[in-house]
């Protein structure tokens, strides 16, 4: 089956789940003064189940006609590209945003920045890290100092 | 008038509010290339500074321009990493960053800084004139015009169908439909879909989707298929815009600056629709093999969203103005600016207090001026921003859509939300699934229900439909938006 497909079944069964809190689940709390609107807060979703489940369908099913194409990369083939690169740096996404705030914005920026390039392979760690400390002390200063966006700038157990 | 044109000039010139407009046009640039940082935020940061200085015109310039220079600045990271900040420069995306891939950053922006002066002028000038009138015919639209309005809105989806890809499209804006109706609506005040989860209650933010859906995608597909942006060829500093390029945009830039001003005169209605719509009707009304080149880097495709955004930014301010009701968010900043520097706006500011009145228009005029010779020379610098080698530029976009998605719900949680949708994005990308309506889906989505709910809610039902005869003359339109092209690409086969 082809990715489409699958995408399909998976956002068939989501636009189910989602039907079947809008149709059974969600008028149950209602006040009684609000299940004398005409409208309710499940009214919406329950249009949305529907039209979610018939479009899912049909791309499941295969009415619609077309032919595959293949994007700008082969899904296929992703042992072609750098699939790697790709999963690491998503991984040090995550690594990122559970840093933030226990270690701090400049510390976690900084090593955010200078890991990500060296995954990608860059090694000249003379630009690398000056560049990174370079960008995350500006952006760190414009957001919290001009800015007056709270960044928790050094690690929680120095408690700053 | 022209007495009033006169004194906003003497007003807008001097020396020290000329310096004011040139520093907002400046900040305003800088700071809204930042994700997250829309026009909205820039200028609540810019309220003290504004106030500080005393002068109420050259307040409101500093602001005025502030407010320019942001909604340019939110472009640029929109057609140069294909990372919106705000919903108003989503549309810029579609083919603004197509034209960056191919080598076309410079033209891009050139096109961009072009047609928001085209816009933004244009609409200064209706403003002038249409201002009385226009206040009472803003008042005559309701929810139910409002939600047709925004039916309209949603038939830009049409422009991504492509062959064999209608039902994806449809598919993606149920999806983005469905993700708008996540946490509590303004009008039931219950939370919905949250699954007791905290972090919900206030719903998806637009900013974690909007990067997770465009921004993140394509840095990973830079990363999974090396290659430096602008690299298909062309030369990233050419600004030039051929002749038939400036005959192409011209007519689109005229109709979108009519179209967007009057979008934006509606309160609540504002630069998104207006982005959306111009996008839809350009790409309806363009010709067959024209309208293949959007989504892939038409000139047109980006002249008129940036046309219709900047208008409708102009338009906005017809009813705060006049009838001292802000129409977006924006201007409900603005407004708070005004009353802390004792202006009423309303009725009567015309007259009591035209000095005021006439500077804000003229500054219209001249802070769109000044960024478009400002912003021209400084092209060639921003679009080097992609020359930047692939392993320092890719950490850095990835970083900035963190950033976007961070400062602006200012939670750790919606960080890994912004990766577990970009996943998501990139899986629905690599399937060929179109993105950008799902992100239509989910930014007219709640404005949508809301508006639906309140006409049904008046009428007792769906009768609003038949009753009022400009929802069903806009929902009419909509229709015919998304039908046509479905059945001329059939009968062309």
């Amino acid at each position: 089956m082809a990715l489409d497909r699958w995408i399909a079944l998976i956002l068939l069964g989501i636009c189910i789940a989602y039907g079947y809190t809008a149709w059974f689940a969600m008028d149950a709390n209602l006040a009684p003064f609000m299940r004398r609107n005409p409208i309710w807060p499940s009214t919406f979703p329950k249009v949305l189940s529907v039209l979610g489940v018939a479009a899912s369908l049909i791309i499941l099913v295969g009415l619609e006609k077309s032919e595959e194409k293949i994007g700008e990369i082969d899904h296929r083939r992703l042992g072609d590209y750098f699939i790697g690169q790709a999963v690491v740096l998503l991984a040090l996404m995550v690594v990122y945003a559970l840093c933030l705030r226990p270690l701090g914005f400049l510390f976690s920026t900084s090593a955010f920045l200078i890991i990500g390039s060296f995954i990608l392979g860059e090694r000249k760690w003379h630009v690398m890290i000056p560049v990174a400390f370079i960008a995350t002390g500006s952006v760190w200063y414009l957001v919290q100092e001009v800015l007056g966006i709270f960044l928790r700038p050094l690690p929680m157990f120095m408690g700053v | 008038m022209l007495e009033g044109i006169l004194i906003g000039l003497q007003t807008a010139l001097s020396l020290q509010n000329l310096l004011v407009v040139i520093g907002g046009c400046l900040i305003g640039t800088f700071i809204g290339m930042l994700p997250g940082l829309g026009p909205m935020s820039i200028i609540a940061i810019m309220i003290p500074v504004a106030i500080t200085m005393g002068d109420p015109s050259a307040a409101l310039i500093l602001l005025a321009g502030v407010y320019y220079g942001a909604i340019f600045g939110g472009s640029t990271s929109s057609i140069l990493l294909n990372a919106p900040g705000v919903a108003g420069t989503v549309a810029s995306s579609f083919d603004g960053y197509p034209m960056a891939r191919q080598g076309k950053a410079g033209k891009a922006l050139t096109i961009a800084a072009i047609a928001s002066f085209a816009g933004g002028t244009i609409g200064a000038i209706l403003l002038m004139i249409f201002a009385p009138m226009l206040s009472t015919v803003a008042l005559l639209f309701h929810s139910p015009e409002y939600f047709a309005l925004m039916v309209v809105g949603l038939s830009a989806i049409a422009a991504f169908a492509g062959p064999g890809q209608v039902t994806k499209a449809l598919l993606m804006t149920i999806l983005g439909l469905v993700m708008a109706t996540v946490g509590e609506g303004a009008l039931f005040n219950l939370p919905r879909f949250t699954g007791g989860i905290m972090d919900l209650q206030s719903g998806f933010g637009f900013i974690t989707l909007a990067m997770a859906m465009f921004a993140l995608p394509e840095a990973i597909f830079l990363v999974l298929k090396p290659k430096n942006l602008g690299d298909d060829g062309g030369e990233i500093k050419d600004l030039r815009i051929s002749r038939a390029e400036a005959r192409a945009i011209a007519p689109v830039i005229g109709r979108q600056s009519i179209q967007g001003f009057f979008i934006g005169v509606l309160p609540g209605a504002g630069a998104t629709i207006a982005s959306f719509l111009g996008y839809a009707v350009e790409r309806n009304i363009a010709p067959k093999h024209e309208q293949e080149e959007f989504g892939k880097g038409s000139v047109k495709g980006l002249a008129a969203p940036e046309t219709a955004n900047n208008a409708a930014c102009t338009g906005s301010f017809v009813p705060l103005l006049t009838l001292g009701i802000p129409g977006s968010g924006t201007t409900a900043i603005l407004l708070g600016a005004l009353i802390a520097l004792n202006v009423t706006p309303g009725p009567r500011l015309m007259i009591d207090e035209p000095q005021i009145f006439w500077a804000v228009i003229m500054s219209m005029f001249i802070g769109n001026l000044v960024l478009l010779v400002l912003n021209l020379p400084l092209i060639p610098y921003i679009a080097k921003l992609l020359a930047i080698p692939r392993n320092y530029l890719i950490p850095f976009i990835l970083f900035f859509t963190l950033m976007g998605a961070y400062i602006g719900q200012n939670n750790a949680t919606e960080l890994l939300m912004l990766v577990g949708f970009g996943v998501c994005g990139i899986a629905l990308k690599f399937a060929n699934y179109p993105l950008p309506p799902l992100l239509i889906g989910f930014i007219l989505g709640g404005m949508m229900e809301d508006n639906f709910s309140r006409s049904m809610q008046l009428y007792g039902g769906v009768s609003f439909v038949l009753e009022r005869p400009m929802t069903l003359g806009l929902l009419v339109i909509a229709a015919g938006l998304i039908i046509v092209p479905v059945l001329r690409s059939r009968l062309a086969k």
